[in-house]
């Protein structure tokens, strides 16, 4: 980024105030839409989230009350948990198997290009049709992956229609898409500097200790930066289960955003859904600040690297 | 451990380190090679399992063990999908608002990005912060109040909802073509400045030439993003002679939900454009998440 701005020579009167205008002539479009899209749509959120307020009747002030409802709320408490369980096993593992992936597609294979595309292939498909086809290989009966399993012997859970293995359905499902980030690792790969692996080496080390002493610590930016947008992605999982489960069964389904929307487009109750995302937007700033906190102390920054291209 | 070996005797030794080390490697990269081909196998089932149990008849589904290869090959489950729903409506629909959308993202996201990549204000750096962190912003906390503007706007039941937000330059596109326009020299942009050209004329005139596989990346994750929008839809759009596809889609399922023949190809169908897009620009893909990943 610094050199961004060591590219922009420092001029000195009135050409550098016409250059400014020009500026910000050129980015009013994202700041209109920063204004009218975000900014204003956020305030405007925050108000109606202490009004009762269902769209066809004038809002009405009614304080904290909906903070308060939340708090009481057991199906709050029940969709937080689902999302947290859904995120605490899809974030770390959609990371791993993207790591995995980045690896083994990091080396000199005739016919690589089609591995890649392979393992992205999934993100590219559009959610509907990927949940549609996964409800189908999940189907107790005749489904692919019970069909595998009683071929194997083993008789296969309900899946999608199970209590207990809904949620980890979905967390599979995410695994199977987690070619964006394959990608981004590899891309973060390629950029680890040959020399350092030489040099490692030469002082003896393994495959292993190459893996743990040298790729890990210059993957650590790019592996930071996909945990903060996962987790944040991850908290708002609302698709693939309002299309796959719409929540059940008995609720094992329910995340956070599906109870949201649910508040909002189908009990009409804008003042309620409103504070539940303000309520999750402190969650997830809470979450990311404590990420930017502790990063110092994992991910490592090579001084003059940062700052090149 | 240090013998007083003959010369020989070394150079032997070293000989069959060296061979051990080469066979070693060969080992090692075939089980890698093994590694790779059983993942893509795991990634691809799916898929396969897709466009398979869309060309079989109901009592071929239900076979065990089941048949890969559908025997005989059933196609009339294409046709069949048309006459239940009019998915060429839902295509059209798609197509006018992704073609609109990407449109209106090219347009003011380049704008924007040569704004950020070539000229400094007083607050252009804060700015700059301000549009990095609306990247992270979760879409959750805009989709009630959005909902409640265009519903004074009249706007439900029209595409205007799913379109004019384009207009206005998403950050992630700003990001990834300010970060294309930084690796461009110069020296073209003074010329045509030095010819009397205004800024205008040399973001069309040389930027935007310049820009081609950048803003080619930008087409594409803007194409893809909408094509599979569910979301905005699904809020937005009421009439059935409206629906995107996916909205479309997604009815469709709930009318014959034990129908998999029929579903999967359906999805194979909806499938299908994003898998031929992304075949011809596959470089794009890699190229523009390489240019915004690693920098982060």
């Amino acid at each position: 980024m610094a050199t961004s701005e060591a590219l922009v020579p420092r001029r000195r009167g009135g050409l550098s105030r016409r250059r400014a205008i020009t500026f910000y002539l050129l980015i009013s479009p994202w700041l209109l839409g920063f204004i009218l899209f975000t900014a204003g749509p956020m305030l405007f959120s925050f108000w109606i989230s202490f009004q009762d307020y269902a769209i066809v009747n004038p809002p009405i002030w009614i304080g904290l009350q909906n903070y308060a409802t939340l708090l009481e709320d057991p199906l709050v408490g029940v969709s937080l948990y689902n999302t947290l369980y859904y995120t605490i096993l899809a974030v770390p593992l959609a990371m791993t198997t993207a790591m995995v992936l980045a690896m083994l597609l990091n080396q000199r294979f005739r016919g690589i290009a089609l591995y890649r595309t392979i393992f992205y292939l999934p993100t590219i498909v559009p959610v509907v049709a990927s949940t549609i086809l996964w409800m189908w290989i999940y189907q107790p009966e005749w489904g692919l992956l019970n069909t595998a399993l009683k071929m194997l012997g083993i008789p296969g859970p309900g899946w999608l229609n199970s209590e207990a293995w809904s949620k980890p359905a979905l967390v599979l499902m995410a695994v199977w898409g987690s070619g964006g980030t394959m990608i981004i690792y590899l891309a973060g790969l390629q950029g680890v500097p040959e020399q350092l692996y030489e040099a490692a080496s030469i002082d003896g080390a393994t495959t292993w200790q190459r893996f743990w002493n040298v790729t890990i610590p210059m993957m650590t930016p790019t592996i930071f930066f996909t945990l903060v947008l996962g987790i944040i992605g991850s908290f708002q999982v609302f698709t693939v289960a309002f299309i796959a489960t719409n929540g059940g069964p008995l609720d094992s389904t329910l995340f956070y955003m599906l109870y949201l929307f649910r508040n909002a487009f189908f009990f009409a109750k804008m003042g309620y859904a409103s504070a539940m995302a303000w309520v999750l937007l402190v969650i997830l700033l809470g979450l990311t600040a404590i990420q930017f906190a502790i990063a110092p102390r994992w991910v490592y920054y090579e001084g003059e690297r940062r700052d090149t291209r | 451990m240090r013998s007083a070996a003959r010369p020989s005797l070394v150079v032997a030794g070293q000989r069959s380190v060296i061979r051990l080390a080469h066979l070693r490697r060969r080992v090692n990269s075939s089980a890698i090679y093994l590694a790779l081909v059983a993942l893509s196998v795991v990634f691809v089932l799916p898929f396969l399992w897709m466009v398979s149990t869309s060309l079989k008849a109901n009592r071929q589904i239900f076979l065990f063990p089941p048949e890969w290869i559908p025997n005989p090959l059933i196609w009339e489950n294409y046709p069949a999908i048309f006459t239940f729903a009019p998915f060429h409506l839902y295509t059209l629909n798609t197509l006018i608002i992704t073609v609109a959308t990407t449109f209106g993202s090219l347009l003011s996201c380049s704008l924007v990005a040569y704004g950020f990549a070539r000229f400094e204000a007083p607050g252009s750096r804060i700015l700059f912060m301000l549009l990095l962190s609306t990247m992270m912003l979760p879409s959750i906390v805009t989709l009630v109040p959005h909902f409640i503007i265009f519903t004074r706007l009249n706007w439900i039941d029209t595409f205007l909802p799913l379109i004019v937000p384009s207009y206005f330059a998403s950050p992630f596109f700003v990001f990834l073509l300010r970060q294309f326009f930084l690796t461009l020299p110069r020296e073209l942009e003074d010329a045509v400045a030095i010819d009397g050209g205004g800024v205008l004329a040399t973001w069309w005139h040389v930027m935007l030439p310049l820009s081609k596989p950048a803003l080619g990346t930008v087409a594409i994750f803007s194409f893809l993003g909408h094509w599979n929008d569910f979301v905005g839809p699904l809020i937005y759009l009421n009439s059935e002679e409206k629906y995107t596809i996916s909205i479309g889609l997604r009815v469709f399922q709930q009318q014959h939900s034990v129908e998999w023949a029929l579903l999967m190809a359906a999805s194979t169908l909806m499938t299908l454009p994003c898998i031929v897009i992304f075949f011809f620009a596959q470089q794009h893909f890699v190229k523009g998440i390489a240019l915004t990943g690693i920098k982060g």
